[in-house]
């Protein structure tokens, strides 16, 4: 084995050439690449360019597509016969008569939009999610993955706990990535550009080779396989771009290729893993180099420029992949977050904004709104302005992009961190992510008073802790039991984690993404928690105001009656926040007393995306007066219609849960109507950017930011439940008025006006 | 120390003076306009009392919001029926560097003493008024509100003489207020001061009418329409002397 392994003198010489720095260039080491090449931007966005003739058609052919798509029922094609692999398929191209103009090739499959066929998951799933559109497995691929092959599904089912089936099967833990992908392992995709396959390929037999030498202990037995497994998955990807007429065995000499060379990294693992969150992670700042330097030799335009991040965009709104419906109940509307980061500070102080960052966000305007890729602003109150201004813009034109603080996670993961799904932050090429779904506490609150029963079906599910059997509920004597069940529930949530992650790594292992990430890796435990603000609300409801039980026929508690007023979670109220940051700590210091799986590091979460509507749906009644399935307020939103003093008063509320406790994240929807934001656009975008200053400075970690228009309202007077709306406010001349507590001719009556004022 | 009667606050304001800003409504309103849609603020008694260092603490729970043209906006209810309470919580902000303004539609003004050498203590510590003409006939706006309007325009003048700047408010009544001559009178009697930085044009809703029906109070406006979008930018364009 090669002590030293190099890049030719010559490639290099071509590659790298004006790049500065030492380190990255003797070992793989993206960061020090970026932070010593890149140009800060401290301009306004006069500079961009328009969408090319190119990109105009390419997205017009999509958007037809797109249209077939919704028209067949949510599936445009799907595979029946070939297992998805990286070499499984020839070239496919958005349209084979204008391949030409694609400056970006390559999907997951030969068709656009088709879904490929990945049973390893679990086969059943696979079968399913294709059932559903119409779609018929060949038989003899059900036999090969039934009789001589077996799925991470059926594997953690075999495995199972009678104890972890039932408390699945109630939906006290919830959202398990036991009939899916886990993802949220974000491989760095920028290595293969920086570095090329031979190089990347050589480094890890040489991790392989020393792997275990001196102590064959099963940890590393099991090292080696997934080393060799890597291997194989980079020459796999080599021969996946050879399909297209490239060779990404050497680095890429310029921005096209960087950018061409980056994609194919991630196509490889579209195209072998159907994970939950499959980001393509923080790789603004890095292409900026390459464009910059193009730009500077000649080589590039503007145009070109734009052009070549609209075309990778294109691509990442075509990412795909066949879910069963259960799957779609949990996370609604086909969201695959490729999450994709701009902004943010250097561990040295320098910003981090490039031109490409604002080319990213420009693609919203080129191409108009969509949800993907999940663009995501690093925000810090240092970010220069004339960048937190055009961000500002873009979310008050599109709603189509987030904020998360940089200030909170800096000190945590660096200056290099991706966002691996929605919210959670993971460090590129040098971490991974086990994904744990949530502990849904609000039905474990439940049981606490229940003694571990399920109302509606009698049925033990926890731990036979003595029912409360008073009338009124003691605040004393609910928290000494929850406090009790969430022991029991946590120890047990931590243990099907464990089982889930050990099938995951052994029947459906992320080689692709792995082998772009550092062999000695960092893991992180991400356990989550749902229902959170109605436990809040609960906790404050038992111990401000008097909580008479209301028991159905054998005895257990189904429904409460609240007697006088109580603080909620949402009003930046000190008596309900605080039973907030206790219920966060109390949480996490449980998780943290168990084993997680591979010594990794448990942080948790307080976010549910969408699918807190489902786990509402299986919880019954809680004392803060929410109704047995109803939906949960999303994340660490608080409960609905529990925010009664303001927008600053909610985020305020959200903003004293401290990151530290859930570095998973903790996410925060809220939504604002423009009107409500300001008269004009100019007023609109200063005013979004200074409550994004000020949330941010507070503490807080995530934003999500609605600005809505007329047909939202339109949407938000039929569809009222939406957890969006339960904050959309409207100016009404001299005052400001929730759009859903308005009668329905009133609501009419302000959409007509709005009409007027958006045509 | 007095303490101010308060009908709510709201945390988040961005239409009612610069940026973002800490909203209070007082209680108390001696108009009684036809379209008002807090006729819930009309009552003196009611809300909460509250002094001066209660609401600033409040309120500054959200000044990392506020930025640099952000602050408090008192509105109402008529703020200026309490006066002396405002020049208590103003003279606080100023001492706390807060940016401060007023949302007023000038009823109690007058030029004798005690209130006008309160209002002038007042002038001096308020960054911004924000005043509405509800009409520029003194007749109709009787009609209107229940009084006249000479002492609310003598506030305008006086504003301008002081230099003040000021918001002016109209809202647009299909039928009441919606009519070129009036709109042209009211132009110019703008146009004689010297300190209107901004002429907002609020066209009329019914949102307020369900308070009305809860206090059980007649409310006389119950057929009118909002105007359209075209009568907004037509008065827009007379009330800012972009149209003659």
């Amino acid at each position: 084995m090669k002590m030293w392994i190099k890049i030719p003198e010559d490639v290099k010489e071509v590659a790298w050439r004006g790049f500065e720095g030492r380190k990255w260039k003797e070992d793989i080491n993206v960061r020090e690449f970026i932070q010593k090449n890149y140009t800060m931007y401290d301009g306004d966005e006069s500079f961009l360019a328009e969408p090319t003739e190119a990109t105009e058609k390419l997205w017009g052919k999509l958007r037809e597509l797109q249209k077939e798509e919704r028209a067949k029922g949510g599936v445009l094609d799907c595979e029946t016969e070939i297992v998805s692999s990286l070499t499984s398929y020839g070239p496919g191209y958005i349209d084979e008569s204008m391949k030409e103009l694609e400056q970006i090739v390559g999907l997951q499959t030969d068709k656009p939009l088709k879904r490929a066929f990945m049973p390893y998951g679990g086969i059943k799933m696979a079968e399913q999610a294709a059932s559903t559109y119409g779609y018929q497995i060949n038989p003899e691929l059900h036999k090969i993955f039934n009789d001589y092959h077996k799925t991470h599904n059926q594997a953690v089912f075999d495995a199972y706990t009678p104890e972890m089936k039932r408390a699945r099967h109630s939906h006290v833990i919830t959202g398990l990535p036991d009939t899916y992908g886990r993802g949220r392992i974000v491989g760095d995709y920028r290595r293969v550009a920086l570095y090329g396959l031979d190089y990347l390929t050589k480094m890890k037999e040489k991790d392989l080779f020393y792997c275990g030498g001196r102590n064959m202990s099963e940890e590393h037995i099991r090292l080696r396989e997934e080393i060799a497994e890597q291997i194989r998955a980079l020459k796999g990807m080599k021969k996946m771009a050879e399909i297209y007429g490239y060779d990404i065995s050497q680095p890429a000499k310029n921005a096209k290729e960087a950018v061409q060379w980056l994609y194919f990294g991630y196509l490889a693992a579209i195209k072998t893993q159907n994970g939950a969150a499959m980001s393509v992670g923080r790789i603004s700042t890095f292409l900026d180099i390459y464009i910059q330097r193009d730009l500077e030799e000649g080589t590039l335009t503007e145009e070109q420029a734009q052009e070549l991040i609209d075309h990778l965009v294109l691509k990442f709104r075509m990412v795909k992949f066949a879910r069963i419906p259960s799957y779609n109940e949990l996370f609604s509307g086909d969201p695959v977050w490729v999450t994709l980061e701009v902004a943010g500070i250097g561990m040295d102080g320098r910003h981090m904004v490039t031109k490409t960052d604002y080319r990213f966000l420009h693609t919203l305007e080129n191409m108009g709104p969509a949800p993907e890729p999940n663009l995501t602003v690093l925000y810090s109150w240092r970010l220069p302005d004339t960048f937190k201004r055009y961000a500002a813009k873009i979310s008050v034109k599109t709603s189509s992009i987030q904020y998360e603080n940089d200030g909170v996670m800096r000190p945590v993961w660096g200056d290099d961190y991706s966002i691996c799904c929605c919210v959670s932050a993971t460090q590129t090429g040098k971490e991974i992510q086990f994904f744990g779904a949530r502990a849904n506490l609000a039905k474990c609150l439940i049981f606490a008073m229940n003694g571990g029963v399920e109302i509606t079906t009698m049925e033990q599910i926890g731990p036979e802790i003595a029912p409360i059997t008073s009338e009124y509920l003691d605040y004393d004597e609910v928290m000494h039991k929850f406090n009790a069940m969430m022991s029991w529930l946590v120890e047990l949530y931590v243990n099907t984690l464990n089982l889930i992650h050990y099938m995951h790594d052994k029947y459906y292992y992320e080689a692709a993404e792995m082998a772009l990430i550092d062999t000695y890796t960092r893991r992180t435990f991400a356990t989550g928690i749902a229902g959170f603000s109605h436990v809040v609300d609960s906790l404050s409801a038992i111990k401000y105001a008097k909580v008479r039980t209301i028991r159905n026929e054998q005895g257990l508690i189904v429904d409460y009656k609240v007697e006088g007023d109580f603080p909620r979670y949402g009003n930046d109220d000190e008596r309900a926040d605080e039973i907030a940051v206790w219920l966060l700590k109390a949480f996490m210091k449980k998780v943290r007393e168990h084993h997680t799986y591979r010594n990794s590091e448990p942080t948790t979460s307080i976010l549910t995306i969408t699918s807190n509507v489902v786990y509402g749906k299986a919880t019954g009644a809680t004392p803060d007066g929410r109704k047995a399935g109803a939906p949960f307020a999303p994340g660490a939103n608080p409960a609905y219609g529990a925010e009664k003093n303001g927008l600053l008063a909610s985020l305020n509320s959200v903003a004293k849960l401290p990151y530290e406790f859930a570095l998973d994240g903790i996410s925060n929807t809220q939504t604002i109507s423009p009107d409500a934001l300001g008269h004009t656009d100019e007023e609109r975008v200063n005013n979004l950017k200074t409550i994004l200053d000020g949330y941010f400075k507070q503490g807080a970690h995530h934003l999500n930011v609605n600005i809505f228009g007329v047909d939202k309202l339109r949407d938000c007077m039929e569809h009222p439940e939406k957890p969006e709306y339960a904050n959309f406010t409207i100016r009404v001349s001299g005052y400001a008025v929730k759009f859903i507590d308005l009668t329905r001719e009133q609501q009419l009556d302000v959409i007509a006006r709005s009409e007027h004022k958006f045509l | 120390m007095i303490k101010g009667n308060i009908h709510s606050t709201e945390s988040f304001g961005s239409v009612d003076g610069p940026g973002v800003r800490f909203l209070i409504f007082l209680q108390g309103c001696a108009l009684r306009c036809r379209y008002c849609h807090n006729a819930d603020t009309w009552s003196l008694s009611g809300g909460t009392q509250m002094s001066a260092d209660e609401l600033l603490d409040k309120a500054e729970r959200y000044r990392p919001y506020w930025g640099a043209d952000g602050g408090i906006t008192v509105s109402g209810g008529e703020p200026l029926l309490q006066i002396e309470f405002l020049i208590e919580l103003f003279k606080e902000a100023k001492r706390r560097g807060i940016n401060t303004c007023i949302d007023t539609a000038g009823q109690p003004f007058t030029r004798k003493k005690p209130f006008f050498s309160r209002f002038c203590e007042l002038l001096e510590l308020t960054d911004l008024f924000i005043v509405d003409i509800k009409h520029i006939d003194s007749k109709d706006h009787r009609r209107l509100t229940g009084r006249g309007n000479e002492n609310i325009l003598d506030m305008l003048r006086f504003l301008s003489e002081r230099k003040k700047p000021v918001w002016i408010r109209h809202v647009l009544v299909t039928g009441i207020t919606d009519d070129d001559a009036l709109l042209k009178r009211t132009r110019a009697f703008i146009k004689t001061l010297k300190n209107a930085e901004r002429i907002e044009v609020l066209p009329y809703h019914s949102m307020g009418a369900y308070k009305w029906r809860e206090l059980g109070i007649p409310y006389t406006l119950e057929d009118i329409a909002p105007p359209d979008s075209g009568r907004v930018r037509n008065a827009e364009m007379i009330l800012r002397g972009e149209k003659e």
